[in-house]
């Protein structure tokens, strides 16, 4: 495609309103819109191979990880990269500290290195919230405790558009620990926004109170949830919830809310299958499936990459200076 | 899973002349049933010798009752693990004679009932040994530890009918609460004892009597401060729940409270305490210690009426078999738990020979209700229906003796008691399992 082979043009014009992306809640259709657009370009150059780009030229890109994250860390940092940004990653560890004052200690010494974009994850919801007050720079949240996570949100919005060619009138389902994910709650909202019918699944124990008043569809039984669907969303189930306090065994789990062919196929024939990542493997979601024709999880992680380039191009048009090259 | 099934009998009878009280159909009239392949085939005023066709064998049961065979929601039994006190064999035996078809077990066994592989052993057991129906609760939680939720989902699939840790109430609210969230997603009713452990170190009901006795006593809030919280959560969840017992006057009004606000709530209470109070523990009988205890005369006729006005759904036995070991000991140390199955049936007639609550609603506690609970389809008469009833003679009068009862454990509370009306015979899957020693129907 010639068009996306081409650098941006000279002076791109603003396609989001905010300097921060810390949740999905806050934006637009027309502001998602316009990010997909743009991440459907990085996806195209990204395949070229000379991927290398001056959009971040002389920006400083900080990596803050207070939880550790392989995936979307090297995902962002890539993204940094590509777009010709200083990346630094700084995992911070959060033993024996007391946490809000790490945080907020923490931002305030990062600041003073003036950087222009901050990648965040924390494990307290509304820690992006926190850091994007106390600091001059754009504040992309990468997964705050259980409340957002946008750019999973929009990787697998970009992921469903580039495969169904549309998200309006889609039916998605979010499949798994609801109560606890950040994922379910930014996918929720950005489907919702495009236009999509949202279902959510889980055992109630699973599930947080009020998620009757979210707009979706709520389901306890998985079969009756997966019926017709076009969209599979599996959620990760987080290690410390497996056994005896929210769900009795893993065994359990995966008999009853864990995907395999057999759920699978009350879903609308080839409907994708996707999963946020790292999958536990037999306990969510089965193996045959995660590999299977109808997975896209895959072809998630390069979406990430296009996305969050995207992302952080887009912020960077609204730093003082923006738009320069 | 299918659970295994109870050997029936397939042979063609015709059971005429009786009184038919089937709650569950709104019948109380003179009439007959035909049986055939272990299922009621008709049922009603018109099934007489002459309808029931050329060849069939008829019963006459001379105007005596006919009813649904018993279910018991509350059995204890000590297979697996102790088995000197009771197995499924000979509790099954006891709850023939007292007019019981269906066994719900209790999951506190050794091991606890809280894994599928344990639930199909009860199934097999009782298929291949006892002569009633047998359906196990499981455990809420793994061991009865009160911490961590069993598979209820797959505990449903292998046949258990509902999920209880027995004489233990769950105590820890978060995990009570998770409990009640996921069993409800299975349609897995919830039964809990409630008791507040902590207020119920005593051995009897709190008050003048164990006062006098010098006993510790365990007060009526430790009943009323669990089910209050339960229905806390209850309300939270919107899980049904069923009080496996209350015992007293407070309780009961609770329960009346909650089901006018429209919670998912039943409960159930002991025949013991239904006919038995504090008093009768007497010289420190312990075959009268009881979990919960007997309560007061006021708690008991509060009871009744409960009972009557549907406040209690079901009247259970709570059989609970001990041997001497554990029960001829002083009064504090002794176990709790009085065996039941025996007596179940004459027990909640004196209920109807002293006018406290009528027969049909009598029937309807031990028969359509529990089914109606659990999801069974015995517990009525209708045509389709397994053929479980039981033959009543109301007026026959029996002295319960130690060597007459079938539990392997005697400790019964009406023990040397005269009962009147007792089953004359039993039928489960349309096989008589238990008739009376002294001549039963006339064919």
């Amino acid at each position: 495609m010639t068009q996306a082979a081409e650098s941006p043009s000279p002076t791109p014009p603003p396609i989001l309103k905010s300097r921060h992306i810390l949740s999905i809640a806050p934006l637009s259709r027309e502001e998602i819109i316009a990010v997909l657009d743009l991440a459907d370009r990085y996806v195209e150059l990204n395949r070229q191979i000379r991927k290398k780009q001056s959009v971040l030229s002389g920006r400083t890109q900080i990596n803050l990880f207070f939880e550790s994250s392989t995936r979307t860390q090297s995902s962002f940092e890539l993204a940094g990269k590509r777009l010709g940004a200083d990346v630094m990653n700084m995992s911070v560890s959060t033993s024996a500290v007391a946490k809000g004052e790490t945080l907020l200690d923490t931002a305030m010494t990062l600041n003073a290195m003036q950087p222009d974009l901050l990648i965040v994850r924390h494990h307290a919801s509304g820690a992006a919230e926190l850091l994007a007050r106390k600091v001059s720079c754009a504040v992309i949240n990468a997964g705050d405790g259980q409340h957002e996570h946008p750019t999973q949100a929009l990787l697998d919005a970009l992921t469903i558009r580039r495969r169904l060619k549309r998200i309006e009138g889609l039916v998605v389902a979010i499949s798994g620990d609801v109560a606890h994910s950040r994922v379910a709650r930014s996918n929720l909202l950005l489907f919702q926004k495009l236009g999509a019918e949202v279902r959510l699944i889980a055992p109630s124990t699973l599930l947080p109170a009020g998620v009757d008043r979210l707009g979706a569809a709520i389901y306890r039984d998985m079969r009756e949830g997966l019926k017709g669907v076009d969209v599979v969303m599996m959620l990760r189930l987080q290690l410390e919830r497996m056994s005896g306090a929210y769900i009795p065994s893993t065994r359990e789990y995966y008999r009853f809310y864990g995907l395999d062919a057999d759920k699978l196929a009350v879903a609308k024939p080839g409907a994708l299958v996707m999963h946020p990542g790292p999958m536990n493997r037999g306990v969510e979601i089965d193996s045959g499936v995660a590999d299977g024709v109808q997975s896209v999880i895959r072809e998630q992680v390069e979406m990430g990459v296009a996305v969050r380039m995207a992302v952080l191009d887009a912020l960077a048009r609204n730093l003082p200076g923006g738009g320069n090259r | 899973m299918m659970a295994p099934q109870i050997r029936g009998d397939a042979t063609r009878r015709a059971f005429v002349n009786a009184r038919l009280i089937d709650p569950a159909a709104g019948l109380d009239q003179q009439g007959g049933i035909i049986i055939a392949d272990g299922r009621i085939v008709a049922a009603g005023p018109s099934v007489s010798g002459a309808s029931a066709g050329a060849g069939t064998p008829v019963a006459d049961c001379r105007g005596r009752l006919l009813i649904p065979g018993l279910i018991d929601m509350r059995v204890f039994t000590g297979e697996p693990g102790n088995e000197h006190r009771e197995t499924l064999a000979s509790a099954s035996a006891a709850a023939a004679a007292g007019g019981v078809t269906t066994m719900i077990v209790m999951p506190s066994t050794d091991p606890v009932i809280d894994d599928a592989a344990l639930v199909d052993f009860i199934l097999r057991r009782a298929r291949d040994t006892a002569i009633v129906r047998v359906a196990p609760m499981a455990a809420i939680t793994k061991g009865l530890n009160g911490l961590l939720m069993t598979e209820i989902g797959t505990l449903k699939e292998a046949g258990a009918v509902a999920v209880t840790d027995g004489r233990r109430a769950v105590t820890n609210a978060r995990v009570f609460r998770r409990a009640l969230a996921y069993a409800k997603d299975f349609g897995m009713l919830v039964v809990q004892h409630v008791e507040e452990p902590e207020l119920a170190t005593g051995v009897m009901n709190e008050g003048e009597v164990a006062t006098r006795l010098g006993l510790p006593g365990i007060p009526v809030a430790a009943e009323v401060i669990m089910l209050e919280r339960d229905l806390r959560l209850v309300e939270l969840t919107g899980a049904p729940y069923h009080a496996a017992q209350i015992s007293s006057a407070t309780a009961l009004e609770v329960i009346r409270a909650a089901k006018a606000r429209g919670l998912p709530v039943s409960c159930g209470a002991s025949i013991n305490h239904l006919t038995l109070n504090e008093h009768d523990v007497g010289a420190y009988r312990t075959f009268y210690k009881l979990s919960p205890p007997l309560r007061s005369e006021a708690d008991r006729k509060a009871l009744v009426d409960g009972v009557r006005d549907g406040t209690i759904d079901v009247i259970v036995s709570s059989h609970d078999p001990q041997d001497a070991d554990t029960k001829r000991l002083p009064f504090a140390e002794a176990a709790f738990g009085a065996s039941g199955l025996d007596t179940l049936l004459s027990a909640a007639l004196i209920l109807h020979h002293t006018g406290e609550v009528g027969l049909p609603r009598l029937v309807e506690t031990m028969t359509a209700a529990p089914a109606a609970l659990l999801g069974l389809e015995t517990g009525r008469l209708t045509p389709g229906a397994p053929a479980d009833f039981v033959i009543v003679d109301l007026d026959r009068s029996w002295q319960v003796r130690d060597e007459d009862l079938k539990t392997r454990s005697k400790n019964s509370p009406h023990e040397h008691r005269t009962l009147t009306g007792r089953a004359i015979e039993t039928v489960v899957a349309g096989r008589s399992v238990w008739r009376s020693p002294v001549a039963s129907t006339d064919s």
